[in-house]
């Protein structure tokens, strides 16, 4: 299986094709619906991002608490519908990959290939064995929101299908 | 009369929950690794549900949630009427448990205010279903709803004139918009008939049914039958990469509508079948 190394860089995106099964290892940010929200309201105030997008790898995802001598609890991925409405305003801004599961609307696509950026899929459902692919965990933002809160993950052989690739390649359109 | 103490059902509760988050029923396994060696090798959805089975090992020997969706808590409770309940008020033994169980094994707390989204922090309350039933035992059912596959459900108003026709096409809609977003290979829960509320009420009842297993009744088996295998044509496969599995199995529940109705509810669950059942 194809090793990538995360953050992503343009070499590697422009190399994915969507379908083929790829491992992750490197770092990525967790955010899921609340999260999302949170980002936009202090974009829309005009206020710094406690944490840079560009070039970053966000992860649709909100862990469980983790058990004593684990770095983190299951933590599979949410539907990536829900974070359609947010999703090509982040890629503006220089979010390079997504991780999470299921379709894309047609602007999330477009804004993907506009961007030249890439969507992976994660298997849902497969919480324990994800959440074991995590290496490292620190709280980024948000820590009133749980397990919505933004975390930086340090993340290894995190297994993966490209789902939509930055020219536009899709797996779910068959 | 038989007198149960609310510290037992606690108790059984608590017990419950570890078990439900913990594993897949045994039919769900089965009927995963079926589907599994139904794809083709290499291919997208073999990858899938193979990551899916392997996932379900890892949890059991690492003492971890199989999904991180722990869902909203639904218990059945199946009261017998030759019992009397003492101690706390019932509800509350059961969020106690709820609550007790989330934080000990390290669940994830999903429940929160609907306007402002404020996290309960512990998973409470539970959607706690009680019914009176003959006997003198009460019977717990324990089922974490996970809620990518709740948001794929649907509930239909049709007219009686669109009979069985019409009950087949509103469960195979639901399953096709529903898409690669629910986690398939699916389970579907079907109410037929009812009220509004008892109808969805009877689709979730359904998803308490072990994964293969057939209702009785020859022709709503056949209603099973019928939308499993029109589910599967779809193709939408595991998690939406294409193949012959979207649907690990229907299962319909019925009971008795108005003349002027027929009322179908749908109630998508993903592939993580957990359910976890005891009588006191």
């Amino acid at each position: 299986m194809k090793k990538i190394t995360l953050p992503l860089n343009q070499e590697d995106i422009d190399a994915l094709t969507a379908g083929e099964s790829v491992l992750l290892t490197g770092t990525i940010l967790t955010g899921r619906d609340c999260a999302h929200k949170r980002i936009f309201e202090m974009l829309d105030r005009g206020e710094k991002l406690p944490f840079p997008l560009a070039g970053e790898t966000i992860y649709y995802a909100g862990p469980c608490p983790a058990p004593a001598g684990k770095v983190c609890g299951s933590c599979g991925p949410t539907t990536s519908a829900r974070m359609d409405s947010f999703a090509p305003r982040l890629l503006d801004l220089g979010l390079k990959g997504m991780i999470g599961k299921g379709e894309r609307s047609e602007e999330v696509c477009a804004s993907i290939v506009k961007n030249r950026a890439v969507y992976f899929a994660a298997i849902g459902g497969a919480g324990a064995l994800y959440g074991n692919a995590v290496k490292k965990s620190e709280l980024v933002a948000f820590p009133d929101l749980l397990s919505e809160a933004v975390y930086r993950f340090e993340i290894e052989n995190f297994p993966c299908i490209v789902a939509i690739d930055s020219r536009g390649g899709n797996i779910y359109k068959r | 009369m038989r007198t149960i103490h609310t510290d037992e059902i606690e108790k059984t509760v608590y017990e419950l929950a570890r078990r439900a988050c913990l594993r897949l029923t045994p039919a769900c396994t089965a009927a995963l690794q079926k589907a599994k060696d139904g794809e083709e090798q290499g291919s997208a959805a073999a990858f899938a549900l193979d990551t899916v089975l392997r996932n379900a090992d890892t949890a059991v020997c690492e003492n971890m949630p199989v999904c991180q969706d722990t869902g909203y808590t639904v218990i059945l409770a199946e009261i017998g009427q030759d019992v009397r309940i003492e101690g706390k008020f019932l509800g509350d033994a059961v969020n106690d448990a709820v609550r007790r169980a989330y934080e000990d094994f390290c669940f994830r707390k999903s429940i929160c205010d609907p306007l402002t989204r404020v996290n309960t922090a512990d998973n409470t309350p539970a959607a706690l279903h009680t019914e009176i039933v003959p006997g003198k035992t009460i019977r717990l059912t324990f089922l974490p709803k996970g809620f990518g596959s709740e948001n794929m459900s649907r509930l239909y108003m049709l007219t009686p004139a669109k009979g069985v026709k019409g009950i087949v096409d509103s469960v195979v809609e639901t399953v096709r918009l529903a898409g690669s977003k629910p986690c398939p290979p699916v389970y579907v829960g079907v109410g037929i008939g009812g009220t509004f509320d008892t109808c969805a009420f009877l689709a979730k009842k359904a998803l308490t049914r072990d994964v293969g297993s057939h209702n009785p009744r020859e022709d709503v088996a056949a209603i099973e039958k019928e939308c499993l295998a029109k589910i599967n044509a779809l193709g939408i496969g595991a998690q939406g990469f294409g193949g012959q599995t979207t649907a690990l199995g229907v299962a319909c529940e019925i009971a008795p509508t108005h003349i002027a109705g027929l009322p179908v509810a749908v109630n998508i669950q993903c592939h993580c079948v957990r359910c976890e059942k005891a009588e006191i």
